[in-house]
Formats: structure tokens, sequence, C-alpha cells
């Protein structure tokens, strides 16, 4: 990968802007039953990723599974400060766009939501990403890579 | 209806709608006859904040809708250990609701109720199982709604043109084909319930289609089906070949074209399913046992009852039965209450023992004859589960350790 990063043009379901550290589930999550709200920790014993924290992350997925409930408990953990600062998705997915928008009706936070496409798939965890109000997607190789490249 | 003229809780459930709209790419709205709230069951503050500010703002619904499971038993209300404040916001939560004109049904099987949607109506359900029974096996249509959605739904009395309201995304995709079963492992409900489970996992985003099924399947058997796929998967729409009302045919539920993957599924393929919603260890001393997850049917109580009655359940274990008030109802009629009074059992309705703190601390080994149960259970409660069919779950209840034979696999 060069240091230079890279582009894709996402659209967003829920516009915003946000910045920071990707946390990129390959297999799709659950939110309800799946993370606690009190630690933004994944709880889903048959997840992969169980025990990450994707609170502050940019969370990256192919599209979410299971629950209904998950809409609110995405909301709650917006809510509680243990959610992430924005999602980006494979596919479009209606449950986690709700949690995402009702926590910004209730002015309780705004994580925007973006859908990629495949090209989600290049993203890997610790890169930085940067999602834009149009929902352009930034995506750099972690600092101590661009160091290493150097 | 945006511009809130017709109040701002109106306001507000129309923006939700709209916004989910424009995210679906849908060019219209179209009317709803009924709606299934799953926001009702408690998770935290913003929950209730959302349904008390539509509520306070004078909030009704337009369509006929029920609601599901709560965090409470209101029938038994010593039997959820919910601290405060969580209990007091539970309580006031199901008021919002029942306050917006909601039936308080409390049950995540709303197709056991006496009014359900027919073939081709539009509605809007939340939860996960009711949402692919609906779609499935009543041949209604629903998309894959979750929470907050479903209420301004039913407040607006409309939904998105898209996703499975459209013909079109109905049409199966993905095809799984039985291979090596005899006659009688579909007899089995545990058949469903792993079949379900591998579904789930292996249909990515596609409309799954099973050929190979015999024509004729209890309801209660689809309904393990819907949950355990809709579980380890977003499964909202199954189409079971010669059996659900979209699929007379294998080739009408392809709508008439190839299939983009197909899957062959054996006899193993559910072996590993059993082992999946299995703890490692599942030799252990057993603590709970759980059965009712969705609600338990009449149907379901008519298998259970006679086995119960006969069955003196181990002193160390706790046996669960899960359903909700309307089939209770039915239960009482036909006498089979005093079967559930026995030492031991413990009925649990409106709510369900793997969202909400019911079973002992101690409990920490449990079985379940539902994929669904089993999938969740050991996340929200930290405990290890084994899955096994209802028969297995009772012989494992009396002997206080867990005993299960997929023999009938290869039957």
């Amino acid at each position: 990968m060069t240091s230079a990063g890279w582009t894709a043009e996402g659209r967003p379901l829920l516009a915003g802007v946000a910045a920071g550290s990707a946390l990129v589930l390959r297999e799709p999550l659950s939110f309800w039953g799946g993370v606690a709200p009190a630690t933004g920790r994944i709880i889903d014993t048959h997840h992969p990723a169980r025990g990450q924290r994707v609170t502050d992350m940019i969370l990256v997925l192919p599209h979410g599974r299971g629950s209904s409930s998950s809409s609110t408990v995405l909301a709650e953990c917006l809510s509680a400060g243990t959610g992430p600062r924005a999602i980006l998705l494979g596919e479009a997915d209606g449950i986690l766009l709700l949690g995402a928008l009702v926590a910004r009706e209730l002015g309780v936070a705004h994580c925007p939501v973006v859908v990629l496409g495949d090209v989600w798939q290049r993203i890997a965890t610790g890169n930085v990403v940067r999602v834009s109000a149009d929902g352009r997607v930034t995506v750099r190789p972690p600092v101590e890579a661009r160091e290493r490249d150097r | 209806m945006l511009a809130g003229e017709h109040g701002t809780a109106m306001a507000l459930a129309m923006r939700i709608v709209t916004a989910m709209a424009e995210a679906a790419g849908a060019e219209r709205l179209i009317d709803i006859s009924g709606a299934h709230i799953d926001s009702c069951l408690y998770h935290g503050p913003v929950g209730l904040r959302f349904a008390e500010r539509l509520a306070d703002d004078g909030a009704r619904v337009r369509v006929p809708t029920t609601l599901n499971v709560s965090a409470l038993d209101l029938l038994h209300p010593g039997s959820v250990r919910l601290d405060e404040p969580a209990r007091s916001e539970a309580r006031r939560l199901m008021a919002a609701y029942e306050s917006m004109g909601c039936q308080p049904t409390w049950t995540c099987a709303p197709y056991q109720l006496p009014d359900r949607p027919g073939l081709g109506e539009h509605v809007c359900w939340a939860e996960s199982n009711a949402i692919v029974f609906a779609n499935s096996v009543l041949g209604a249509r629903t998309d894959r709604y979750g929470d907050f959605m479903d209420i301004c739904a039913a407040i607006t009395g409309r939904v998105p043109a898209a996703g499975l309201h459209m013909a079109a995304n109905r049409v199966g995709t993905v095809l799984f084909r039985l291979r090596g079963f005899g006659r009688a492992a579909p007899e089995e409900e545990a058949f469903w319930a792993l079949l379900g489970h591998v579904v789930g996992a292996r249909s990515a985003n596609g409309v799954p289609v099973i050929d190979g099924a015999p024509t004729s399947v209890p309801e209660d058997h689809l309904k393990a089906l819907g949950a355990g796929a809709a579980s380890s998967g977003s499964v909202a729409l199954i189409h079971v070949a010669g059996t659900t009302p979209e699929a007379p045919t294998l080739r009408a539920a392809l709508g008439g074209r190839t299939p983009l993957r197909t899957i062959e599924i054996g006899p193993d393929d559910l072996r590993t399913a059993a082992a999946e919603l299995s703890a490692v260890d599942s030799s252990g001393d057993l603590r709970a046992v759980s059965v009712g997850t969705p609600h338990l049917s009449l149907a379901g109580f008519e298998r259970l009852t006679p086995m119960l009655a006969a069955a003196r359940i181990h002193p160390d274990v706790t046996f669960y039965v899960s359903t909700g008030r309307d089939v209770l109802q039915g239960v009482e009629e036909r006498g089979w209450l005093p079967v559930y009074q026995a030492p031991g059992i413990r009925l649990v309705v409106d709510t369900c023992t793997y969202i909400t703190p019911i079973l002992a601390p101690d409990e920490t080994m449990a079985m379940t004859d539902s994929a669904k149960w089993a999938w969740y259970a050991p996340g929200n409660l930290g405990i290890a589960a084994a899955f096994g069919t209802m028969e297995d779950c009772v012989r494992s209840a009396v002997a206080g350790r867990v005993i299960r034979d997929f023999g009938w696999l290869d039957g």
C-alpha cells in the first residue's frame, strides 16, 4: 500500500463528517446480542472480532445481521459514548441506519452512515479514515506504516 | 405531514420514514395494513426518550399494531430480576407504546395471534423471527425493519416502496438442496432449527430457497427455520419449494431464473450446526432448560404438555417455558396449566429468558431446543448452552445433565 492513501465515493445514508481509526469486521454484526452498550465491546460469541471495542472507531462492515433491536442498541451505544464515530457499509442496512438517525433526531450524537459497495473490503483495521459530508471516504495507512514506507 | 400540520410527533415519524425511503432509493411510500413493534423491549434511556417524545406529543397508531416482548413479565412480576432504574424505565416504555394505541400482546410471535396478515398484504413488522415468518409463511410483505421504524410506520401508516415490498426482490436467489436425508429427519422440529442456522449463515443478503423438503411442513417447523436463519444471518424471506405460498414449485420460487449459488446440505452440515450452537463442553451438570423461543405455540404446548406431565424435573434444574399471554389463555382453557405449576417448571410470559435477567445467577449451563436462544443466550447471559430436540431437553432436565441423540438425522 502506498503512503498516499486512496479515496472512494460512498453514498451517504446519513450524511456527516467523521475521522478516526478503522475497525473492519469481515462478518456482519448484530448490535443487539452483539455489542454491550456499557462498554462498546463486541460480545457476540460467534463473531471473529469478539472482544474488540467499536467505541470511537470508524466501523466498517459488509452489512448488519440478526436482531431488529440492533437499531436501539446502536442508539444506546451512541448515547452512552461507546458507539462508533461513523459506520461504513458494503450494502445499505436500514436497521443500523435507524439507530444513527434516531440518535441524531434526539440530539444524542451524529454518526454518519455511508454505503461504500465492494470497496469496503480494501479498508484494513487500523487505517486512518476520513468521511466527508458528500459521502467521500479517504483511507490512509496508519501513521506507523507511513513512517516505515518513508 | 413533514411540515408538522399533524403535530410534531407525526412530523418526526414522517422524517424517519422519509429518510428510510431515501436510503432505500424508494420513489414513493405505500400504505400498510398493520404493524408489529419491537421497540417496546427496553435496552436503555434512548429508546424510552424516543417513545415518550412521540407519546407526549399525542402520537397514535393509524393501523392495528401489536407489541413484541418487553423486558418484564407482568403476569409473574417477581420472576424478572431487573434493577432500578431499568425496571421502572422498562415499565414506562411499555406504557408509552400502549398509550399510542398499540395492543398489549407482548409476544415475539404475533403470527400466533388470531388476526394475521394474508398473502400480498403490506405490513411493517420488526422482530427478526416475525419478519421472516410474515414474509415466508404468510406471504405478507414486510421489509427487514428495525426498532423506531416500526412505530413511525404505524403512526404514519406508510412504508417506503422498497425491499421485500416489491415483487422483484422476493425472488429466490440462493438455492439450498437437501441431500442424504431420509423421510424421518425433516419430521423433527430440530431439523428445521439447524437448517435455519445454516441457511442464515450462508445466504449473505440473498433470498434462500430450500428444495427437497416434504411438501407439508408444519408452521412450528417453519417458525424454527426462520428464527434460526434470522439469527445467524440477515435473512427476511425463505421459500420452501412446495410448501410456502410464493413457492408452489421450485421454478416459481426462483422466478424461472438460475440461482446465483447452489449449496448442498446434508446430515453432516446439520451436525456441525448443532456443534456450533452448543458449548464445547456440554457434558457438565445441567442447571436450566429454556423452550419457547420464539414464544411457544399452542401446537408446541400440545407436544410438550404430555412430556412434562410424565416427567419429574431434577431438583437442580429449572425448566423454563416462554409464551405469549394469548397462547397462555388457550393453555388454561385446555386445562394444561397445572402441568406448568409443578416443581421445577416455570412459565415465562410477556418476555423471554434470554433478554432480561430471569435465570438464577448459578444457572450457568442451559439447554434449549431453539437455534435462536442457543445463538444469543451465551453472549447475552454469559452462560454455556447446548442445543437439542424438545424430547432431549425434557430427558436432560429429568437427568440433571445434557443428554442428546442426533441419530434422527440419519433417519
